[in-house]
């Protein structure tokens, strides 16, 4: 048992105070003010741009199709994103999973490699002198111009978009990650030497601690351009993901399916962009 | 070849080329005394405490505590900093615990690390807060946060670099009270560095008066010998405390004048 538990239970102890079982509903229309304040501005807009540009695509002999065409043409995708008729003829499900799979994968890789690389250069002057203008240089590389080296390097395709994934994301987190090590106060040095820590316990225990939201920072523009990447690569590589879903509805003239397809990449950027937000806000607290 | 307790021989410090800050520093402190540091901002009270620490490295000359040299930092020489410098993730518990674990890791057992963390927390009556981050507490508690890790590694020296600067007076004055009863309970050996002559007057054995810098040295060493425990309104009136008041505050502002007046 946690031996602070003890110290705890006293503040619980009070006796809780004692409440009638009376409705109110002043907090819950609060509530509801709340949330129609949130929900209703990007309701409307989504509205007036949908009817903006079914007026602008509605007419015949438009190219593009208009908000309801697109609805009536993918309504079978959007009903059905779990079917599997094998290849590449799948639900935009598994196009997305297969998508967030090499995201996943190459994303973690820069991440280890990234906070790795970030501690050092941010640590060490010479590291620093020695990696930083390298680093100036590699990052400003499109992520696409690295595919067909890599490529070449892996003779196949999964493991080259992954790289892609990994190079494109690995910059921001180390540049971050740097910056955060190079701002750790003195103050907590100084406490560190004073309590006698050792390398690995300075490191986890006060270097990681204070540099998490700089670390976070790094995470989340990183894994904004690696769904950015991502989409890109798979266009060029192939196979199942969502990237190639688009270039393939577009070889097929499938107008109605690219434009769903891009709604969807936009929603699962904004949820990965949230995601790594949250868990940057669940393990910093105090800190920022 | 050195009886005292706490032996600072010779100690001069120069941060790379510039004129000497320190210069030729002496000074012996006994177990058990309360020893302030006095002197114009800028002089170098604060590089010495670091140098007795074992944060920065003097140029010149050496430390010995208890017959041991202070070449490296360590738990022997707690050092309550200007500014707390709590760790702001953790809790005031664990920002505590993280010196006890370090320090007694092996002595004692979890449950003994935990009853000690618990009572040092209770000398300076903080156990109300325990589960509460730095961020969320008052500048004085974190002040008395930072005083009980430090007391919690039962240093041979406690070192104090302006511990109540950044306080409001009220605040500033339990805290001193405070200190007074734990020095008078634990019987600590203490280096404090002040700007406040009444602080100094009323806590300290001894005032250490420093020249103003470059180059300063130990100006004029003042014995406070009134009896403890010292209570500061009966004290106002006492003549050998207005007269060592009246001392300190000679030397400062007579015989070495605040850096400003000097350029002007
Ligand atoms: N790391 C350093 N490099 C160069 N000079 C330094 C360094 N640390 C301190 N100094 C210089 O040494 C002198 C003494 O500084 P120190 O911080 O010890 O003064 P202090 O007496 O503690 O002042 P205060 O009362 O304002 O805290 C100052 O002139 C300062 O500029
Ligand atoms: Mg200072």
């Amino acid at each position: 048992m946690d031996p602070r538990a003890r110290y705890r239970a006293v503040a619980f102890d009070k006796p809780a105070p004692f409440a009638l079982p009376s409705f109110n509903a002043a907090p819950l229309l609060a509530f509801t003010k709340r949330a129609a304040a949130q929900v209703l501005p990007p309701l409307v807009m989504v509205l007036l741009i949908l009817g903006i540009w079914q007026l602008a695509c509605g007419g015949t002999g438009s190219a593009l199709p208009p908000p309801t065409k697109v609805f009536k043409d993918t309504w079978p995708l959007i009903r059905d994103p779990f079917f599997d008729r094998g290849g590449v003829d799948k639900g935009l499900f598994w196009h997305i999973i297969a998508s967030l799979r090499r995201v996943a994968l190459g994303f973690s890789l820069a991440a280890i490699a990234g906070v790795g690389l970030g501690v050092l250069v941010g640590q060490s002057k010479l590291a620093m002198r020695g990696l930083d203008p390298i680093f100036q240089v590699l990052r400003t590389v499109p992520p696409l111009a690295w595919l067909p080296l890599s490529l070449a390097a892996f003779k196949q395709t999964d493991p080259s978009a992954i790289f892609v994934i990994f190079i494109t994301a690995i910059w921001p987190i180390i540049i971050n990650t740097a910056v955060g090590v190079r701002a750790l106060p003195q103050d907590y040095r100084n406490v560190a030497r004073v309590l006698g820590l050792s390398h690995f316990e300075m490191f986890t225990k006060i270097l990681l601690p204070a540099t998490v939201p700089f670390i976070f920072t790094g995470l989340r523009i990183g894994v904004g351009l690696s769904w950015l990447a991502i989409i890109a690569a798979e266009m060029l590589i192939g196979g199942v993901g969502i990237g190639f879903f688009i270039w393939d509805a577009w070889n097929s003239s499938l107008i109605s399916e690219i434009i769903l397809a891009l709604i969807y990449v936009g929603l699962v950027g904004v949820c990965l962009d949230r995601l790594i937000a949250l868990a940057g806000r669940f393990v910093s607290k105090g800190t920022a | 070849m050195t009886q005292h307790y706490l032996s600072i021989e010779g100690v001069s410090m120069q941060f790379g080329k510039q004129v000497p800050v320190l210069s030729d520093l002496w000074l012996g402190v006994e177990k058990g005394e309360f020893v302030s540091l006095i002197g114009h901002s800028g002089c170098g009270k604060s590089t010495l405490l670091n140098i007795v620490a074992g944060l920065l490295h003097a140029t010149d000359g050496t430390v010995i505590l208890d017959g041991v040299s202070c070449e490296d930092p360590g738990p022997d020489r707690a050092v309550v900093f200007q500014n707390h410098s709590l760790l702001p993730w953790l809790t005031v518990y664990e920002n505590v615990k993280l010196a006890v674990d370090k320090v007694f890791k092996g002595k004692k057992t979890k449950q003994q690390r935990h009853e000690w963390v618990i009572e040092n927390l209770e000398l300076v009556h903080m156990t109300h807060a325990l589960d509460k981050r730095p961020g969320e507490i008052s500048g004085g508690m974190k002040q008395r946060v930072g005083i009980a890790r430090a007391l919690a590694m039962e240093p041979k020296l406690l070192l104090l670099d302006e511990p109540f600067g950044a306080l409001d007076a009220l605040t500033r004055a339990n805290l001193q009270d405070e200190v007074m009863a734990i020095h008078r309970r634990l019987g600590n050996t203490v280096l404090m560095i002040t700007h406040d002559v009444d602080e100094a007057v009323l806590l300290s054995d001894r005032i250490v008066m420093l020249t103003n810098g470059p180059e300063a040295t130990i100006g004029q060493v003042l014995d406070v010998d009134l009896p403890r425990p010292r209570d500061r309104l009966t004290l106002a009136d006492d003549a050998r405390y207005v007269a060592a008041r009246r001392d300190v505050l000679r030397f400062l502002y007579e015989r070495q004048r605040p850096p400003a007046e000097k350029a002007a």
